[in-house]
């Protein structure tokens, strides 16, 4: 397709685009990570690049911020050629970059760390750390945002942080900024904060190259979106003309299938109930709640960052010891507090964070996907690699685990293929209800949909499954969505609600009726792609 | 050792006043990591102020200075590299093998007991012992940073193999004609204290000034802290490293002067089973075996602890052959008493 956006080629400087690449083509051994890719970002253009995991898009962030050098191609900075490879200052004073990963030191203060490699004027000049603090605090008054500089960087939350590597980042003076997944460990409050800081940030004439698994967000925030699939280029458009649809068929490069598991299955009213949750208090996380998931239903429980819901999936796993309450499955009272004993009980979890808690990221596919088994594959507490090997062939077959083979580490799999392994631990218990916290976390819309799916099976199955998410895409598939704020319950949604009353009542914003429209169902469900 | 104290204390003054909005109890706790020791090296000097009125004499504690300054310098060789994340084992070592090596080549081949080469003139051994020092780090740097080998396995290899080649260079004896130049500075007093006081202190407060207040010096606590972002941020990892390494070494070949001034010998063991207490030393004294945390005057308050812990025991008579078992036990109970005393997790 046409690129649309591309700023008009009349050569003058002030036109010229902030970052041109063009035929950048690179390989890493066999892989070929891009093919004669190109992108062009006009002055102060919020412009949106996205594509599949492994699609090539963090191969072109390296090579945008000049830690990798293409194989052939060229690259242009506001006209001018690119830095010669290696000068870290001259690139940073053009490109700006959020990294994917936090590139903050714990242990350091806030200003340090926005100054870091260059508290003082020479290597051999003492620091002086009042006028530090002063320039940072100068530094962060800039960009709004109200962080105590003489903080260390270990106390502030996820969101602060984001704000400290984006000042940071555009303190040397680059007039473009790549963020690289900035959205993906924030909770919504924090997301709808960091979009105010990027539109202020594009009033004053910064341009920014948004890279994001979430669709809404492009649609939000960007005026031009880049597709890549396969380590090419597919389209550049502007958002506004390019549906969801047309969206999500460039990612795949197929045409999307109607809304997934749309409206199926309705619950029998007399079906058992599975998990039952009473007056549960757990210290700084929730109070006094009760809910309940009867067989065959996927419940969503929604909640912000603090509000607990997190902490209330993870008691239920046996993580956490709540100070008060019971928690049954089937009719039975777990002991709370204990892994063990909810594996038992037939709790299965998918954890929060897969990097943490889900993988051991050196070892094989089949040794992951069995850890909550090993009991099951051999006589006298032994592990029958034999029966490792079947057992994990099957999980890779149900769950469609993209892998050269049952032995291949995890760590060489693609995200969401590595969610799929944390999902196939889970479920290799056959648990009678399955907890999974963020499932989708960070994985592409495929595995996402088929990941769903799979939870949606689960509880087809008569399973119980509780869905643990702020992420609207996640509680879609939900037959019904409880959510929390500051650890108690607020509202309850049937199938069909509107996002924007869910994310008020996420958000804490009352009045939010606890009705259930009908009308529009399936154009939200439109709008907002899987 | 009061420079010292003075540079770390206002650093921390500069760094964390504990204003308005922070947390008010990390920052605390945070100006105290560092300090958790001298509350115990305090109740040390009162138990030996009852134990024994010898202890609290000019005379004692310059002893038990004295007697601390080859193992503080390889405390902050080994706090220097544990905050940039990594860690030498081969430190023990290099305090025999480089001054071994530097008599070697300085000594005459004929008429001492000892046959070394006769290549340089004698004033060239403490140079020269500074140089097979600085090797030695530029090799295990060269080993751990450019072939990318695991950096424990081998400077524990290096330990066993500099220890070896000492042994052979010196058949596995003492060497005792020393240069006079080698031995002065292990020996000799200024203003009545001994200049190997007077160097430490020196060298504890340039290496506490550096992580302070210079650009290079914070960086080791960005790359021990996190090596990626440090190399995001500009800061060129590996050299920075392979320099510090080199530095830790060349501290270590220095303590082997001192070591060998003060008793005006080199022994074939000298510095040998060491590398333990001096980790110990340094992790009680708040250094995190991770890297990114802790600080210098911290691995210092180390040392002093468990010299003093030496001293009183000897001073209360206990008996030598129980001095192992208390100077293990003490290495926990000191950890455990830092543990609260910070109130932060030792991972």
């Amino acid at each position: 397709m046409a690129d649309t956006a591309t700023a008009p080629a009349n050569g003058t400087r002030g036109q010229a685009p902030v970052a041109e690449a063009t035929g950048i083509s690179k390989r890493f051994g066999a892989t070929v990570a891009l093919r004669d890719a190109r992108i062009t970002i006009a002055p102060g253009e919020s412009h949106a690049l996205v594509g599949r995991n492994g699609a090539g898009k963090s191969t072109l962030v390296s090579i945008l911020t000049g830690r990798q050098q293409p194989d052939t191609g060229s690259l242009r900075f506001s006209g001018e050629t690119a830095p010669a490879f290696g000068d870290t200052d001259a690139w940073r004073s053009r490109v700006a970059c959020v990294y994917q990963r936090s590139t903050i030191i714990q242990e350091l203060s806030v200003a340090e760390n926005l100054f870091l490699d260059r508290q003082s004027p020479a290597a051999l000049r003492p620091i002086r750390w009042k006028q530090l603090r002063q320039r940072a605090e100068q530094l962060l008054g800039e960009y709004g945002v109200d962080i105590d500089p003489t903080a260390r960087a270990r106390d502030l939350t996820v969101e602060q942080r984001q704000f400290i590597e984006i000042a940071r980042a555009l303190s040397f003076g680059a007039r473009f900024i790549i963020l690289d997944e900035p959205t993906a460990k924030l909770d919504a409050r924090g997301i709808a904060r960091l979009f105010d800081k990027l539109r202020d940030l594009q009033r004053q004439g910064v341009a920014f190259l948004f890279i994001s698994h979430h669709l809404q967000e492009v649609y939000d925030l960007c005026a031009t979106v880049t597709v890549y699939r396969d380590a090419a280029h597919i389209l550049t458009a502007p958002v506004a003309e390019l549906g969801h649809q047309a969206l999500v068929e460039a990612m795949t490069g197929e045409t999307a299938s109607a809304a997934a598991a749309a409206g199926s299955a309705s619950v029998r009213p007399d079906a058992e109930e599975l998990l039952t949750i009473e007056g549960l208090t757990l210290s700084d996380a929730c109070r006094d709640l009760s809910l309940s998931v009867r067989a065959g239903e996927v419940v969503g429980l929604a909640g912000a960052a603090a509000s607990g819901n997190v902490q209330l999936g993870e008691t239920v796993a046996g993580l956490h010891r709540p100070d008060a309450g019971r928690i049954s499955v089937g009719g039975h009272e777990v002991r709370s507090g204990s892994v063990p004993r909810a594996l038992a009980a037939g709790v299965g979890l998918v954890p929060e964070d897969r990097h943490l808690q889900g993988l051991v990221n050196n070892r094989s596919v089949a040794e992951n996907a069995t850890l909550t088994v090993t009991d099951q594959l051999g006589p006298f507490g032994t592990v029958l690699p034999s029966r490792t090997r079947s057992f994990a062939q099957r999980m890779i077959q149900g769950l469609d685990i993209k892998t050269p083979g049952a032995a291949t580490p995890v760590s060489a799999l693609s995200g969401g293929n590595q969610q799929k392994v944390v999902v196939a631990r889970a479920l290799a218990t056959d648990p009678q209800v399955l907890v999974a916290i963020r499932p989708t976390n960070g994985v592409d819309v495929k595995s996402k949909e088929f990941l769903l799916g799979r939870i949606r099976q689960v509880a087809d199955g008569g399973k119980a499954a509780l869905i643990v998410s702020d992420e609207l895409d996640d509680l879609k598939v939900c037959d019904r969505v409880i959510v929390m704020f500051h650890g108690r319950v607020v509202a309850e949604f049937d199938r069909g609600w509107k996002d924007e009353h869910l994310v008020a009542a996420m958000e804490g914003v009352s009045g939010t009726p606890t009705a259930s429209p009908t009308e529009q169902t399936d154009a939200s469900r439109h709008e907002h792609g899987r | 050792m009061s420079a010292t104290t003075d540079v770390t204390e206002a650093t921390v003054a500069e760094k964390q006043p504990a204003t308005e909005t922070a947390p008010r109890r990390g920052l605390h706790l945070g100006r105290f990591r560092e300090l958790s020791l001298v509350p115990a090296i305090l109740v040390l000097g009162l138990i030996g102020f009852i134990v024994s009125p010898a202890f609290l004499t000019a005379d004692n504690l310059i002893g038990v200075a004295q007697q601390s300054t080859e193992l503080s310098l390889l405390v902050l060789a080994t706090a220097l590299i544990l905050i940039c994340g990594r860690m030498d084992l081969s430190l023990e070592s290099t305090i025999g093998v480089a001054p071994v090596i530097a008599v070697w080549l300085v000594l005459p081949s004929t008429g001492g007991r000892f046959t070394g080469l006769g290549l340089f003139p004698e004033w060239t051994a403490i140079p020269l012992c500074l140089l097979v020092g600085a090797l030695i780090g530029a090799v295990n740097g060269f080993l751990i940073l450019k072939l990318r080998l695991n950096g424990f396995i081998v400077t524990l290899g290096g330990l066993t193999m500099l220890r070896g080649l000492q042994v052979a260079l010196s058949e596995g004896q003492s060497i005792v004609d020393l240069p006079s130049s080698f031995t002065y500075l292990g020996k000799t007093a200024w203003l009545g204290v001994p200049a190997a006081i007077w160097i430490c202190a020196l060298l504890f407060a340039l290496g506490s000034s550096a992580l302070a207040w210079l650009r290079h010096g914070r960086a080791l606590y960005a790359i021990g802290g996190n090596s990626e972002a440090a190399r995001t941020a500009g800061i060129r990892v590996d050299r920075i490293v392979w320099i510090v390494l080199i530095l830790g070494s060349v501290l270590a070949a220095f303590a082997g002067i001192l070591y060998s001034g003060h008793y005006g010998s080199i022994s074939a063991t000298q510095g040998s089973g060491w590398i333990f207490q001096v980790f110990a030393a340094t992790v009680i004294g708040g250094v995190s075996l991770n890297g990114g945390k802790g600080s210098v005057f911290g691995a210092l308050t180390g040392v002093l602890t468990l010299q003093l812990v030496v001293n009183v025991m000897t001073l209360a008579g206990v008996p030598p052959l129980w001095n192992q078992f208390l100077n293990g036990a003490i290495i926990i109970v000191a950890l455990i008493i830092s543990r609260f005393a910070s109130g932060e997790k030792q991972e």
